[in-house]
């Protein structure tokens, strides 16, 4: 493919910054995490399952998501923990989804285990139920081919990268992510943009996922 | 004064940019900040930071303070205490004074900016003159616990605001407005954060008669209860007995807080005899505790109630191993054991000092994933970006907001 292949459209990159709302609600078992979850808008929802993307960065041993680590440290279930940290969240194509994988893990767990329902988180640990408001804002940056997208994406910001790869996908309910539907449909190369999708960037740290990602995009070049 | 480029070194480039960026999306809004004192206290300090760069950043801000008798400020200072949880005698006649100036202030003050952006309980009343401009409540106390009658009386004022600000999720409360969770900050460019010579830290310390021929221990706190200093001394007393060290207490009392001389005493009572504690009375003194922390060794904040508790964050900016109590915010900056030590107890406050003290190559690593943390989340600029979007979101109402 050649670097200089003019897209067919060209790609505007947006940047995202977000500010953290509270719902006030405070959650203290499992029983009312559950009940919660299913009345909670879709943004609590993202907020509690990628805040660890940009926060933790640096923080790296925490689980990745807060609700295997409430589950862990205020609930001390580490059984349940290990299975909410084990769902794969780049299998969701909608926060719908999302959701009912997390309450169907949480009603199957109080199923099987007489003492999760009611069993309190100590006080001081309870979860309080927050959501994410995202500010979607154009950047000055525009690529129309491939050498100017990959010169692009190692000097933009990192919040550019995450808005395309994570937020476009699952918030904004797109098949795959920014980055991958334009090199297939404007660049024509279905081939790399596949590969791109097919990384699972929750596995990884977002400087990592940007190198991988020009990476990939130089070889092809 | 700091210029919003001097940033750049820290933070970088990019987030400078967003920060252009966004201040570029409240062309043409003019912004008004209400506090208590312009001088003084935490609120006083971060607007002093932050309202300049505000301005330089093209963001049309003005800063009003408050104007109100001595009444008037022992009654806030009452509202102050129990919505920290304090029980405090509160008469009718304090809620009339309270109002009476809340509204000979509206009577004569400027209230049309597009936000009015008001802070803490002091000038909450003045929303009663909101017309159709927005108004956000920021509230930068610790009101987990509050006491229940003067809560109720200021949610009469707060359910008229269009959003409310905490520091953290734990102060959050079920209200009928939209509530933000905005950290505070501290300003790696302030003469408390900034980098220091060695030289000009020998300096400090020979000033103070701090020899550095052993590991410095220090708490840079005012000598109240809560802070436990008494509990600081006795942790010492502990590490003692096994590694030779020093003890920096420092910080101030006002001369009129009878409370706060008490405690002094008691604290200099309890390390009578002992030459290698240094209890150290430093009144606005920012190079001072600059240059004592980043001598120190380990820092400690043995707080038994903490509202944010920045000192944390002013030592973890400088890479030092802290030892702090998981109270209030302390635990959104110290995650055990990877950016620093969590402790309960005086005993346990000891146990991990001896820790760090006996192996420097552990605590330079606390220290640096401190000082990260710190950086990503905890810097006056991601505290400027915060308070933009903050306006911003007041116009707003969808989750995702396009600019």
């Amino acid at each position: 493919m050649e670097a200089t292949v003019v897209a067919n459209a060209p790609f505007h990159f947006y940047t995202r910054l977000h500010l953290t709302e509270s719902t006030g609600i405070r959650i203290c078992n499992l029983n009312e995490m559950v009940a919660a979850l299913q009345e909670v808008p879709g943004s609590c929802i993202y907020h509690h399952t990628h805040k660890f993307l940009q926060q933790h960065e640096y923080l790296s041993p925490e689980p990745p998501n807060d609700f295997a680590f409430w589950a862990k440290e205020a609930l001390g279930d580490d059984v349940l923990s290990e299975k909410l940290s084990s769902i794969d969240i780049i299998q969701f194509k909608t926060i719908r989804a999302l959701r009912e994988k997390i309450v169907s893990v949480m009603k199957e767990h109080m199923s099987a285990n007489s003492y999760a329902a009611d069993r309190c988180a100590n006080p001081g640990k309870e979860f309080w139920l927050l959501k994410s408001v995202s500010f979607i804002i154009p950047t000055s940056y525009v690529a129309n081919n491939l050498a100017e997208f990959a010169r692009i994406l190692e000097k933009i910001t990192i919040n550019s990268i995450y808005f395309h790869i994570f937020e476009a996908r699952l918030r904004l309910e797109k098949e795959s992510n920014d980055f991958s539907n334009w090199i297939a449909d404007s660049i024509g190369d279905k081939e790399l943009a596949d590969m791109i999708t097919r990384l699972d960037p929750y596995t990884y740290a977002l400087e990592d996922l940007r190198r991988t990602v020009i990476k990939l995009i130089k070889k092809r070049m | 004064m700091a210029k919003i480029d001097d940033y750049t070194p820290i933070v970088g480039q990019s987030t400078i940019d967003d920060l252009r960026l966004l201040a570029g999306k409240l062309a043409g809004k003019k912004v008004c900040h209400y506090n208590s004192t312009a001088v003084g206290g935490g609120v006083a300090e971060i607007l002093n930071r932050m309202v300049p760069l505000l301005k330089e950043l093209g963001v049309d801000t003005r800063w009003e303070v408050i104007k109100g008798g001595k009444k008037f400020y022992e009654i806030t200072k009452k509202f102050h205490n129990a919505l920290h949880g304090k029980r405090e005698q509160l008469l009718k006649s304090d809620y009339e004074v309270f109002l009476e100036t809340n509204r000979k202030n509206a009577a004569e003050a400027n209230l049309s900016s597009d936000i009015m952006f008001v802070h803490d309980p002091q000038p909450i009343a003045l929303v009663e003159k909101k017309g159709s401009n927005k108004w956000i409540w920021r509230c930068h106390i610790d009101v987990s616990n509050p006491d229940k009658e003067v809560w109720s009386f200021l949610s009469g004022f707060i359910k008229n605001y269009d959003a409310a600000v905490f520091s953290s999720q734990k102060f959050s409360q079920i209200l009928p407005i939209r509530q933000f969770l905005i950290a505070p900050s501290i300003d790696p460019l302030s003469d408390k954060n900034k980098e220091l010579s060695p030289e000009a830290i020998n300096s400090v310390l020979d000033n103070y008669a701090v020899p550095r021929d052993k590991p410095i221990i220090t708490q840079i706190s005012r000598f109240d209860r809560l802070k436990d200093p008494v509990g600081v001394i006795e942790a010492y007393k502990l590490v003692k007995k096994y590694i030779d060290c020093r003890l920096v207490l420092a910080g101030g009392t006002a001369t009129d807080d009878p409370e706060g001389l008490a405690v002094l005493s008691e604290v200099q009572e309890r390390a009578a005899g002992d030459p290698d504690i240094h209890i150290l009375m430093l009144p606005q003194d920012d190079i001072a505790v600059n240059a004592l922390q980043r001598a120190s060794s380990v820092v400690l904040q043995k707080s038994l109630k903490e509202g944010f508790g920045l000192t944390v964050a002013e030592a973890l900016w400088k890479g030092k191993a802290v030892v702090a109590s998981n109270v209030g915010g302390i635990p959104l900056q110290v995650t055990h054991k990877y950016s620093g030590m969590l402790c309960n107890t005086v005993e346990g406050a000891a146990f991990n000092i001896k820790q760090l003290l006996n192996h420097p190559q552990y605590a330079k690593k606390l220290g640096e994933n401190g000082r990260n943390h710190i950086l990503n989340n905890y810097l006056l600029t991601r505290h400027l970006k915060e308070y933009m979007l903050l306006f911003l979101s007041v116009f707003q109402s969808q989750d995702m907001v396009y600019l």
